[in-house]
């Protein structure tokens, strides 16, 4: 009898566990989402990563919302309202980011054109010449004595 | 009583050093002999002292003497021996102390190995080594004495911080320091160079293993870090881009461009001043890292000995030594003249693209750490930068980084042209076209597969310049064969970094795109399934060892009912530190990572649930391997014959 109850209690637990569950495509959204909100009480972890109690309340906001309907951007755009620019580990692009985004792009395309347009004077100048090659390779040798 | 002889040996090393700082400097500009010879001893004296010091200090924490304060607060008498040893550099000043050993280790080591170096370039490149010594004993013995007594004298110690008690991490900051102090070496000579107003072929060379051995620990160090948080964070992240880490990979990137340029100059002759400015920046960027890390600026999860008071000292000495060297290169650099750069499709044009990417990826890590920190200053307002900006910013600049660096190597100095290449080029480009292919088959992910196929072009492009090196193809046989043995050792520790990057670049993709994870409130008995794993829960275990309590469980593994593995894992409560730590359970392969951890109970009330997370981690172990690859690279890379540390009696 006692087992009877047990497996029946299992059962209703695993019921209810899948019937809290959302289905998997909604699952795999969620945690798309989550690992682009910070926790914020914890130090640098997104609330997917954390274990704390706030994050697991913005977890289940996040799922909530998502059974209400909401795309992934709307959610996002929820939660920014909610908990402000510092929730989004991915930064906003506007005013006081616009440094923060464009600047790598910025440096490796200015980088890249200083590299297409410098000045090649390697073909006018000759490298070192044999004589300076040998007293290069003459002092070289002498320190390997 | 050795607390206090430690103290004094601390101090004495200070007074060498200050000596050193001025002495041999002196002797350079005078040309007196002497003077300059000065460096050499003072030097070696001040490493000795710097080590009997660190010897009084870990004879403190193994004998849980804890009249001392550090002891008292970061060892116990429980604990177990590792731990007693790495308490040691567990806490802000033993590990400050640590720091300047090595310091003092790298400044004694270029005397031993450096006996034809021009003596007035040893001498002042050892002032200036001496000056960073200075001003960071200074800092440990103002503001940080590891040796403070503190009476009346505890029972027992506080006990070290449970995270900390790891072999993982007992290891990582030795090795983290090794390379970030190795970098003092060639920013000595960097700004011994601009002092004497020349550089050259001979200064490169010589430099170049100083450059490879701490990059090499550095790799470590960080490959050891992201290991450590992997398993003992408990959650699976191998890297979080937190500002510690960031402050720890920013020396690397801007190492591996120096590593790239010192190459050029050694080779070339050109790029001289650039090359100074990298060896100076790379050393900055470590000193920014002990500066965030030891004060605290940016709170994370790793700074765990934070003091901001402290900060304000290290922040002068980085504003002092980093201005300093850069005003010095500002007045000095026009002096330091090269040979003219190569062609843009050549070796040396493919370097100096190498040196544009992998520094705009540095500033770019650079910006994503301190920006909140300087918006929050100007403004007041709080913005986060987390993963998802380093994906969208970091990862493209790596990317393009790859597509050169997979044919770049095959290029010839000064001046190539790519039709020679052509049918190499052609055979990796459909490479990289099926491997892709392939893989978005399996994977089914665009950029998953395109990033799969371009460590494929890497690893198969770095095999490719090989070959060509040995003229396969060209030669017969058994004469390439004898080329490919006559290849220096930087060809293979080019060989061996590069697909260790291609290896360690798949596992991240890897583990980016096709990771799994789910979290479930489970009973013994009750199983989760992840990526077609199935999660079960065994009986719950609570019970006391050594220091800490723990509730733990097995978990059992299994894929359509056949065993994997079984892994434990469990909940510990360090009583002493009043701390709970996670041990998750990991089933490592090659393969993929199993991983599962338990965490707290979801509704205290009722005692029979507990979170279980399952994780499945495919080549994960891949990034560490890769890193390890990398490093060890590295340490090939000092073997080359033209690199040999000059006049030493430490030959083969």
């Amino acid at each position: 009898m006692k087992y009877l109850i047990i497996t029946i209690l299992t059962f209703f637990a695993a019921t209810f566990a899948f019937a809290q569950s959302l289905d998997a495509k909604m699952e795999v959204r969620a945690q798309e989402i989550g690992a682009q909100l910070r926790c914020v009480v914890c130090q640098n972890q997104s609330i997917e990563e954390s274990d704390a109690s706030l994050a697991e309340d913005m977890r289940r906001l996040v799922r909530a919302r998502l059974e209400a309907g909401d795309s992934n951007a709307d959610v996002i755009d929820f939660m920014q309202e909610r908990y402000g620019d510092y929730v989004l580990l991915k930064p906003p692009v506007q005013g006081n980011t616009f440094v923060l985004w464009f600047t790598p792009f910025a440096l490796v395309l200015l980088g890249l054109l200083w590299f297409a347009f410098r000045r090649q004077k390697a073909i006018a100048n000759a490298p070192l010449s044999e004589e300076e090659r040998a007293k290069l390779d003459a002092i070289l040798k002498g320190d390997e004595r | 009583m050795i607390a206090e002889i430690g103290h004094i040996a601390l101090i004495l090393a200070f007074v060498v050093a200050l000596a050193q700082s001025v002495l041999p400097m002196v002797g350079a500009s005078q040309n007196a002999p002497r003077l300059m010879a000065f460096g050499d001893r003072a030097a070696i004296a001040q490493f000795i002292l710097t080590a009997f010091s660190f010897i009084c200090l870990t004879i403190v924490f193994l004998s849980s003497d804890f009249s001392v304060k550090l002891a008292y607060n970061h060892s116990h008498s429980a604990k177990p021996l590792l731990y007693k040893i790495s308490g040691v550099w567990a806490n802000h000043e033993g590990s400050m102390l640590l720091w300047v050993l090595i310091l003092a280790t790298y400044g004694a080591l270029v005397p031993i190995f450096g006996r034809r170096l021009p003596s007035s370039l040893k001498a002042r490149a050892l002032a200036v080594q001496a000056m960073l010594a200075v001003g960071f004993m200074g800092f440990l013995i103002l503001t940080s004495n590891p040796f403070e007594r503190v009476v009346p004298v505890p029972l027992d110690g506080k006990g070290l911080n449970p995270l900390l008690q790891d072999p993982g991490l007992a290891f990582h900051p030795p090795f983290l320091y090794l390379g970030y102090v190795g970098f003092s070496i060639s920013f000595s000579f960097a700004v011994a160079a601009l002092i004497e107003g020349r550089i050259d072929a001979v200064w490169a060379r010589w430099l170049r293993p100083w450059v490879l051995l701490a990059w090499s620990f550095l790799t470590i160090g960080i490959a050891l870090g992201s290991y450590w948080a992997y398993y003992e964070l408990g959650w699976g992240g191998w890297w979080m881009w937190d500002p510690v880490e960031n402050v720890s990979f920013m020396p690397w990137l801007a190492g591996t461009a120096l590593l790239h340029s010192i190459l050029v100059l050694g080779t070339r002759h050109s790029l001289p001043s650039w090359t100074v400015l990298l060896a100076i920046s790379t050393f900055s960027l470590s000193l920014i890292g002990t500066f965030v890390v030891r004060s605290g600026v940016l709170v994370s999860v790793h700074a765990f000995a934070t003091d901001p008071e402290r900060g304000v000292y290290i922040l002068a000495l980085l504003g002092i030594t980093t201005g300093a060297a850069l005003a010095l290169y500002a007045f000095r650099a026009a002096t330091l003249t090269g040979a003219p750069g190569g062609k843009s499709v050549s070796r040396d044009g493919a370097l100096v693209l190498n040196n544009i990417l992998l520094v705009s990826a540095t500033l770019t890590v650079f910006l994503g750490t301190f920006y909140p920190l300087f918006i929050d200053a100007i403004s007041r307002e709080k913005i986060s930068v987390g993963e998802p900006y380093f994906n969208l910013t970091f990862t493209p600049i790596m990317c393009l980084l790859i597509v050169f660096m997979g044919t770049a190597p095959m290029l010839k100095w000064r001046s190539d042209n790519l039709s020679r290449l052509k049918s190499t080029l052609l055979k990796l480009f459909i490479i990289l076209a099926v491997v892709t292919g392939l893989t978005y088959l399996i994977g089914k992910s665009v950029l998953g597969a395109l990033a799969i196929g371009l460590c494929a072009y890497l690893a198969f492009g770095t095999i490719a310049t090989i070959l060509r090196r040995a003229k396969f193809g060209e030669l017969p046989r058994d004469q390439s064969y004898a080329l490919l043995r006559a290849q220096p050792a930087a060809t293979w520790a080019f060989v061996c970094a590069h697909i260790g990057l291609a290896i360690c670049a798949a596992g991240i993709t890897a583990m980016s795109v096709w990771s799994a994870s789910a979290a479930k409130a489970l009973q013994p008995g009750q199983s989760l399934s992840v990526a077609g794993y199935e999660f079960t829960m065994g009986e719950l275990e609570n019970a006391r060892r050594e220091n800490y309590e723990f509730l733990g469980t097995d978990v059992r593994i299994t894929k359509n009912g056949k065993a994997i593995k079984t892994v434990h894992t469990e909940r510990r409560y360090y009583p002493i530190r009043n701390m709970l730590t996670t041990e998750a359970g990991l089933h490592l392969s090659l393969r993929h990572t199993l991983f599962a951890s338990i965490s707290e109970n979801p509704d205290p009330a009722s005692k029979a649930k507990w979170v279980i997370r399952g994780y499945y981690h495919p080549y994960v172990v891949w990034i560490w391997l890769g890193a390890l690859l990398m490093a060890l690279g590295g340490f090939i890379g000092l073997a080359d014959k033209r690199l040999r540390f000059r006049g030493s009696e430490v030959t083969e």
